[in-house]
């Protein structure tokens, strides 16, 4: 068989990570500290848990509907008013979905016809473009700058669009830069965005994360609210990676197609992890504040350390990792990661994974114990130290 | 402050310059702070919780109830003192309800333990009766579990 020739040609044009390699590498080492992936590195609160494993014992093993249990939906509604001042309808507006990341592939696939663009600010998460492309659209990278802090500026967006372009993504707080936009930041868009019927595709899964600042959505503006469709979840704000829990809302009309596909594709999200999000929603905030401010904690133990060893490192506001600027170095990204874990065995991850504009960055993880931080950041030294002695730069 | 020492209480191996960015104060303040700390007794010491089950076969903790007659004077206090004075006790508290003080104490031996309660603890004047209750297992101690690391086996992903 000529798998190559079955095999759906869009599928197969998608590249896969390069990061695997640096894993392969990670999982053989012993004493090797790993910055590299973004998952926090908390158990799932108890009562969060509980509530999943009472689910069990109380028999709640079937499906529930596709939306999403009604009591989870009705808790996502009171949960976005009371933190994000979010008013959307659980009735027709908010559908649970397997991750965010369900959310987003929906999101693509409902919105996109062959050839429509997306405009994608990177770096960022690494799903936007191959989701969008196996959707049948186009992937538009747009580099996001160092000196903009890494935020969109609706300079760089009017240049990016096209009569093609049908979806904005909006990946704030961003994973793998800290970047953040403001209300100020978001108005521009708006602006942009005024005249055109461009969609806006707003990954906030880390709005919970901001430090110094509350998260603002383009759906608090109510000149961008029925051209957004917002993804979140569990999965960082409550540390519940694992169970898989995300949701997604937006305009109704949006909704109802994105529901219709996660119908036949997933029928519903897995009711155990369900139940536990209604803990998670009804009593989880205090759960938040606690890993914010330990978050935060190490981020700023993390950026100050980083900024007197020589790298510069923009301050990030959100999300949980630290973006330093490794060019003075004088190594490329896969180089400095790859000298960097073998010399001192520490993972972080090239910035260059994460789209155009990340080459010269590195992305360290700071969900990590204090513990292993304080010894990353000590190896750090030890790395630059010994590549300027190399180099004969020695200071 | 109560910021600092909450920090201390988690993880008092904690370094100066990481309490100061923790709590938002600077170096000198934070040593000031805990110098401070330390000598009101505020700090009383900083000690390793030590999982000893898995270190040695014999070690014996119990936790023994006590009724006693309180002095005029001076309350429980005086008893009080004249227990926790010996190097046995690891922890004592005054209790409301059904007995007045817990003890705790740890030796290396079960016999250890019994001749402390019946020699020493039951013939101080005042004390008017005991009990002794064994600790089989230990759980959790100041919100630490007494657990091996499971080795997890899991994959590296991209996230």
């Amino acid at each position: 068989m000529n798998y190559d020739e079955i095999l759906n040609d869009r599928i197969q044009n998608v590249k896969p990570s390069g990061i695997r390699k640096f894993f392969d590498i990670l999982e053989e080492m012993t004493d090797a500290i790993s910055l590299g992936i973004g998952e926090p590195d908390f158990v799932t609160p108890w009562h969060i848990r509980d509530a999943g494993i009472y689910s069990l014992e109380r028999g709640h093993t079937k499906y529930t509907s596709n939306a999403g249990l009604l009591q989870l939906r009705r808790e996502i509604a009171a949960y976005l008013n009371r933190r994000f001042d979010l008013q959307y309808d659980y009735a027709n507006q908010i559908i649970v979905t397997v991750g965010g990341s369900e959310g987003i592939d929906l999101a693509l696939r409902c919105l996109l016809n062959p050839g429509d663009e997306v405009i994608i600010p990177t770096p960022s998460f690494v799903c936007y473009g191959p989701l969008a492309e196996m959707a049948g659209g186009v992937a538009k990278y747009l580099e996001l700058k160092v000196e903009n802090k890494f935020r969109l500026t609706p300079e760089e967006l009017r240049a990016a669009i096209t009569p093609k372009t049908k979806v904005l993504v909006l990946p704030f707080p961003c994973n793998p830069t800290g970047g953040t936009m403001d209300r100020k930041d978001l108005e521009a868009i708006a602006e942009v965005l005024k005249d055109t019927d461009i969609m806006v595709l707003s990954d906030e899964i880390y709005a919970e994360l901001t430090y110094g600042q509350h998260h603002v959505s383009p759906a608090n503006l109510t000149e961008l609210k029925d051209r957004t469709i917002v993804i979140n979840g569990f999965s960082k704000s409550h540390a519940m990676t694992g169970w898989r829990m995300g949701y997604a809302f937006g305009p109704e009309p949006i909704i109802k197609q994105m529901l219709k596909l996660h119908q036949f594709g997933i029928m519903s999200a897995p009711t155990t992890s369900q139940y536990a999000a209604v803990e998670a929603m009804r009593n989880g905030d205090p759960d938040i504040e606690h890993m914010r401010e330990e978050y935060d904690r190490r981020r700023r133990y993390l950026v100050e350390n980083l900024n007197r060893s020589g790298l510069s490192c923009f301050e990030p506001k959100g999300a949980f990792y630290v973006f330093p600027d490794i060019r003075s170095t004088g190594l490329s990204s896969e180089e400095f990661c790859e000298r960097f874990l073998m010399e001192e065995k520490v993972a972080v991850i090239p910035g260059n994974a994460f789209g155009p504009g990340g080459e010269g960055f590195v992305r360290a993880c700071y969900a990590a114990s204090m513990k292993d931080i304080a010894e990353a950041v000590s190896r750090m030294d030890n790395f630059l130290t010994n590549l300027r002695r190399k180099q004969g730069r020695t200071e | 402050m109560e910021k600092l020492l909450e920090l201390l209480e988690q993880d008092c191996t904690l370094t100066t310059d990481q309490l100061a960015l923790a709590a938002g104060l600077s170096e000198e303040e934070v040593k000031a702070a805990i110098r401070k700390y330390e000598d009101e007794r505020i700090v009383l010491g900083y000690q390793a919780i030590i999982d000893w089950d898995r270190v040695r076969k014999e070690t014996v903790t119990a936790l023994i109830e006590v009724n006693v007659v309180p002095q005029s004077a001076d309350g429980f206090d005086r008893i009080a003192e004249r227990i926790y004075q010996y190097d046995e006790v690891e922890s004592m508290y005054l209790m409301s309800g059904a007995f007045d003080l817990t003890v705790i104490i740890s030796g290396r031996t079960l016999r250890e333990v019994a001749l402390f309660v019946s020699e020493r603890l039951s013939t101080i004047q005042g004390v008017t009766g005991t009990a002794t209750h064994f600790i089989l297992k230990k759980y959790k101690e100041k919100h630490l579990v007494f657990r091996p690391q499971e080795p997890e086996e899991r994959e590296y992903i991209f996230v």
